[in-house]
């Protein structure tokens, strides 16, 4: 991430045109990710709310966006209050000139706030594969928006936006702590509130579409160059390098779970081959600017195979994590933060050096911190939210209508029309448009 | 009029479907089905967790015949279905009392 420095209009650098049109295109790669995060989830659900866990993420485009113009962006990058917050100059993305630039990248600040909005989005999205099938949609809502006030943006804050755990020297390139393991624990505190979803262990919960799940994987794996590389903001060698480190990674620990799942339990799945990819991307975002090439096949492998084993925890512990939001993201970003601690060489993106290359324990130190810290409040703040929207509005849908479909329940659709007999029956005349005989029906 | 009814495995619809061409057989109806046998279902892995699938697919094909012609075409209907593997399915007949063609009101027979 780069520095948060405030440079004014005296001896201002002129605009990049690479660097912004390099970040401008990030940020529309990022926002990609957000759908695909859809079609990840959406597949591994049951058809009955494949449509449900779709909206899901979509609303977090609608909702995370106004907020983000409204207050956000100021929240988390305007200056510093205390290490906590940023400031108010920003709100509603007043007092921001088209020229005005972010720091010495040469790129405007809203091309920055656009970036870092699409962070933003998927953040609170990744929290909904924990919760598949059993929640209100306008509980959904409401929690997304109070967690990003509450939870996402200080965090933002801290880590990239010049808080306290940016000063301490905690590393976090591209969203180790701040969007991983913030979404992660934030699912861990709401599941343990809101509790399972009927007949977990019982029932099979097959996913009902593997190829969107692949084709979900296949969209984040892309967006994530935008992710990742976006995040020098400047199109240079470090982008280049965290972009080469970001695929061989990836690649790494899409191999690792898929060795793991073989020798564990007799196959090679495409489930193995996608969640692989995704361990893979989430353990690289924190440490990409830090390892060389062979350090991200290191942190590859080592996730790939620590997420594979961490997704049948639930089952152990008895907690409806229900899509392994906490096995992949928290987990997987536990240990690509940690990682940076062993494996920095020093010579990417930062000077620190890992116990490895000689820097002994500090850094490692200091990563805890980090995650401990980011981990410890976002469980508990998002255990109280959820807990307050459920004593106000109640969090979870009727069971009756869990079982039936939260899809027809609250979004009045299907997500597949399976029979030509089944879809037959009355269309019914919009509201003022109808016959005689339907407006009677109205009246 | 018997009626034969073969529920059998879904990759074998087109050697039957050719098969009772061959014998004379001008109509039947195909639905698809699901249901277990000896073989029961199988066994999928998503994330480690372990799910038996115990209906598997299976297409239903059901054709009426002349009495005289039954027994010759479950024969046709079983070699062309079999593949020597668990999971082949059935094929049973039953008698039919009365069966119209709906264009023309033809009865019995005639009707096939």
């Amino acid at each position: 991430m780069a520095p948060a420095i405030f440079t004014l209009a005296a001896d201002a650098p002129k605009l990049d045109s690479g660097n912004t049109a390099f970040l401008l295109l990030s940020s529309a790669l990022v926002m990609l990710m957000t759908p695909g995060l859809a079609f990840f989830y959406g597949g591994m659900v049951r058809v009955k709310s494949a449509l449900n866990m779709l909206m899901m993420s979509f609303i977090s485009l609608g909702i995370i966006t106004l907020l983000w113009t409204g207050y956000g962006f100021s929240f988390a990058f305007d200056g510093d209050h205390g290490g906590f917050i940023g400031g108010t100059d920003w709100l509603g993305l007043r007092d921001i000139a088209p020229d005005d630039l972010w720091g010495a990248t040469g790129t405007p600040i809203f091309a920055f706030a656009a970036f870092q909005l699409m962070f933003a989005i998927i953040t609170p999205a990744l929290i909904s594969g924990a919760l598949a099938d059993r929640v209100k949609f306008v509980a959904w809502s409401v929690f997304i928006a109070l967690w990003a006030t509450v939870v996402y943006f200080p965090v933002a804050h801290w880590v990239w936006g010049g808080g306290w755990l940016m000063k301490k020297g905690v590393i976090d390139f591209a969203g180790g702590t701040a969007v991983h393991i913030n979404a992660g624990a934030a699912a861990l505190g709401v599941i343990l509130v809101i509790g399972k979803r009927v007949g977990f262990k019982r029932d099979p919960m097959r996913p009902h579409s593997m190829p969107w799940v692949m084709l979900g994987a296949g969209l984040l794996w892309f967006g994530w160059f935008g992710f990742n590389a976006g995040s020098e903001i400047t199109a240079d060698g470090v982008a280049s390098t965290v972009f080469i480190n970001t695929q061989i990674a990836t690649a790494a620990a899409m191999i690792g779970w898929l060795l793991y799942e073989r020798i564990r339990h007799g196959s090679f799945t495409t489930l193995g081959a996608a969640s692989g990819a995704v361990a893979g991307l989430v353990a690289i975002t924190p440490s990409c600017a830090s390892v060389s090439p062979l350090g991200a096949i290191a942190v590859g492998v080592i996730a790939g195979v620590i997420c594979a084993a961490a997704v049948g925890l639930k089952y152990r512990f008895n907690y409806d994590d229900s899509l392994d939001v906490v096995g992949v993201h928290m987990v997987g970003g536990i240990v690509g933060s940690l990682l940076i601690g062993l494996l920095a060489t020093g010579g990417v993106g930062q000077d620190v050096k890992g116990v490895f290359y000689g820097g002994g324990w500090h850094q490692f130190g200091v990563q805890a911190v980090g995650v401990f810290s980011v981990l410890g409040y976002s469980v508990v703040v998002s255990a109280i939210l959820a807990k307050a929207i459920d004593l106000v509005m109640g969090f979870r849908v009727p069971e009756e209508i869990e079982v039936s479909g939260i899809d027809q329940a609250e979004h009045a659709e299907t997500a597949y029309d399976f029979s030509g007999i089944g879809s037959t029956g009355h269309a019914a005349a919009p509201a003022g448009v109808g016959t005689a005989a339907s407006k009677k029906v109205d009246a | 009029m018997k009626l034969i009814t073969a529920v059998v495995k879904p990759h074998r619809l087109d050697e039957i479907k050719e098969a009772l061409q061959a014998f004379g057989v001008h109509g039947l109806t195909v639905t698809e089905a699901s249901g277990y046998g000896r073989q029961r279902g199988h066994t999928e892995v998503y994330r480690g967790a372990e799910y038996t699938v115990d209906l598997v697919p299976k297409i239903r094909i059901e054709v009426l015949v002349e009495d005289s012609d039954a027994d010759q075409l479950i024969d046709v209907v079983v070699k062309a279905a079999r593949t020597g593997k668990i999971g082949d399915g059935k094929v049973w007949s039953l008698p039919v009392d009365t069966a119209v063609r709906v264009r023309t009101g033809e009865r019995g027979p005639d009707a096939l």
